[in-house]
């Protein structure tokens, strides 16, 4: 197992509580130096919350939370710039970290957006937004990244681009991630841990553990856990255009 | 030099729009601009407290804002009223309670207007060394602030997770706040502040494209403004205050053509 200094972020028991409401409850995980730990579960199962928790933006927590570093990039869901902020994505690069050129150039580059630099933040869209909040969290270097949905609103080939180079990104940097997506084909490809939410830890372990738990199956049907299943095997054998199945 | 009236008020003046320059950006971008008007109107509060204990006005009114700021956060946490209510209602009150209380104040004769509205005749030396101290040491904190005033401003919880304690930047800010106003109630008086603080602000905006450039720009228009507000003000004998906002007015509607500009070339 590993030692206590790879631990970057560590939850224990963790639950959020506002205006009576739990938004989530009770859950334990833990991230590492170089792991990618994700987070699955409905809309509204307290994906984001339990980010928001790790991060140490909601402080009248349930439980503890342990963060062992301050070199924090993140992706929030959601990001909405004003009219009245005049915003580059230069600018933006830089806000909360001063970083030189070559850093900015280099993440804007890796997200592909380096040709809008100069553009305003405003007069993106989505998809190019999105590239751009990525390159922004990568560029500091950071030790932790958490990245919630990171790739909504990115064409196809982007996404699975994108995902390549978060998995890259954790490889090289040796950062922790804390993902969260809808995409369960995404996420059992490169992630190290799931853990799927439905306001309470609901099954968490390997990709392959938690796609046979009775609970996942239960909240994402059959189907979802066939796409892990294919996962497990996909080497083994091919299914031909007539539908056959040839063994490798 | 500084016996004639009109070179300390021109001072003044621009002293004051030096430092509403960037936290008029602020008030624009965090959306206080009723925050502001809020903060100014208990300024009257501050003036006739000063006048009853014989205190410095800036002084007085900088503590009288940041209490009201105060009070402000206080009601927020415990009430459930919006934010625009509760503002109106601390801005209305002080207001009348200001009022009311120099109605008792028989024995001293008020100015009413020039609180009001500003009045250039007033500002002496001394105000003088308080704006050319105050102002700088007002920019230099923003300055110090920026990073995480900026980076809340654009997403608070992008702030709170990198690490820039946000909340106490914006303590700070309200704190700045209450000290611009402290400061150039004599200028523009009471009514007429947050003008000053927003117009050349909005009128940055519609010639910039990053925000530094807005608060050089901003800076520029309010320097402007009060140059030709002033001028205009001695010649057609009119308050200083409002000529200094008129003015304003005037170079926001010139930067407006600017906008259309854009658009056009948009579409």
């Amino acid at each position: 197992m590993s030692t206590n200094q790879n631990i970057l972020v560590k939850l224990k028991q963790a639950g959020f509580c506002i205006n009576d409401k739990w938004l989530v409850k009770g859950v334990t995980l833990q991230i590492e130096k170089g792991k990618i730990v994700t987070l699955i579960g409905p809309n509204g199962s307290g994906k984001s919350t339990t980010a928001k928790i790790a991060l140490g933006i909601y402080k009248k927590i349930d439980g503890e939370v342990e963060k062992y570093t301050n070199k924090v990039g993140y992706v929030p869901q959601k990001i909405s710039i004003d009219w009245t902020l005049p915003l580059r994505v230069n600018d933006f690069m830089t806000l909360t970290e001063n970083l030189n050129k070559e850093d900015i150039n280099e993440a804007l580059s890796l997200t592909g957006v380096i040709h809008l630099k100069d553009k305003n933040l405003g007069d993106l869209s989505g998809g190019e937004f999105q590239r751009v909040l990525l390159a922004r969290a990568i560029s500091k270097k950071p030790e932790l990244l958490v990245l919630d949905e990171p790739v909504q609103g990115v064409d196809f080939t982007g996404e699975i681009a994108l995902y390549e180079l978060i998995k890259k990104i954790s490889d090289e940097l040796n950062c922790g991630i804390l993902l969260i997506s809808h995409d369960l084909h995404t996420v059992m490809s490169a992630t190290d841990h799931v853990v799927c939410l439905n306001g309470h830890v609901c099954c968490s372990g390997t990709p392959i553990d938690v796609a046979k738990n009775n609970e996942y199956k239960a909240l994402f049907g059959e189907q979802a856990s066939q796409i892990l299943t294919r996962y497990e095997h996909r080497h083994d054998h091919i299914h031909t255009s007539e539908g056959e199945i040839k063994k490798n | 030099m500084l016996d004639d009236f009109f070179i300390r008020a021109l001072l003044a003046g621009l002293g004051v729009a030096i430092v509403t320059g960037p936290l008029g950006c602020f008030v624009i971008w965090r959306r206080l601009s009723y925050f502001g008007d809020t903060l100014a109107h208990s300024a009257l509060l501050g003036v006739t407290l000063a006048y009853t204990m014989e205190f410095n006005i800036a002084f007085s009114v900088f503590i009288i804002s940041s209490l009201i700021a105060l009070i402000l956060i206080q009601l927020q946490k415990r009430t459930n009223l919006p934010g625009d209510a509760l503002l109106g209602l601390l801005a209305h009150s002080s207001l009348a309670v200001g009022l009311v209380v120099i109605g008792f104040l028989t024995f001293i004769r008020f100015d009413i207007m020039g609180l009001l509205f500003g009045d250039i005749l007033a500002v002496t030396v001394d105000d003088l060394l308080i704006i050319w101290i105050g102002g700088p040491l007002i920019l230099l904190v923003l300055k110090l602030i920026w990073k995480p005033l900026f980076a809340s401003t654009v997403n608070y919880e992008l702030a709170e997770a990198e690490g820039l304690n946000p909340d106490r930047a914006k303590a700070i800010f309200t704190v700045l706040m209450a000290g611009i106003i402290a400061i150039s109630i004599k200028m523009v008086g009471l009514l007429l502040i947050t003008g000053m603080l927003i117009i050349p602000a909005a009128m940055a905006r519609n010639i910039s494209n990053s925000p530094q450039k807005m608060v050089v720009y901003s800076i520029i228009g309010g320097v402007l403004s009060v140059i030709l507000g002033l001028f205009s003000s001695l010649e057609f004998n009119t308050s200083s205050g409002p000529s200094i906002i008129a003015a304003a007015l005037f170079l926001f509607i010139l930067s407006l053509l600017n906008i259309k500009q854009s658009i056009k070339l948009k579409n």
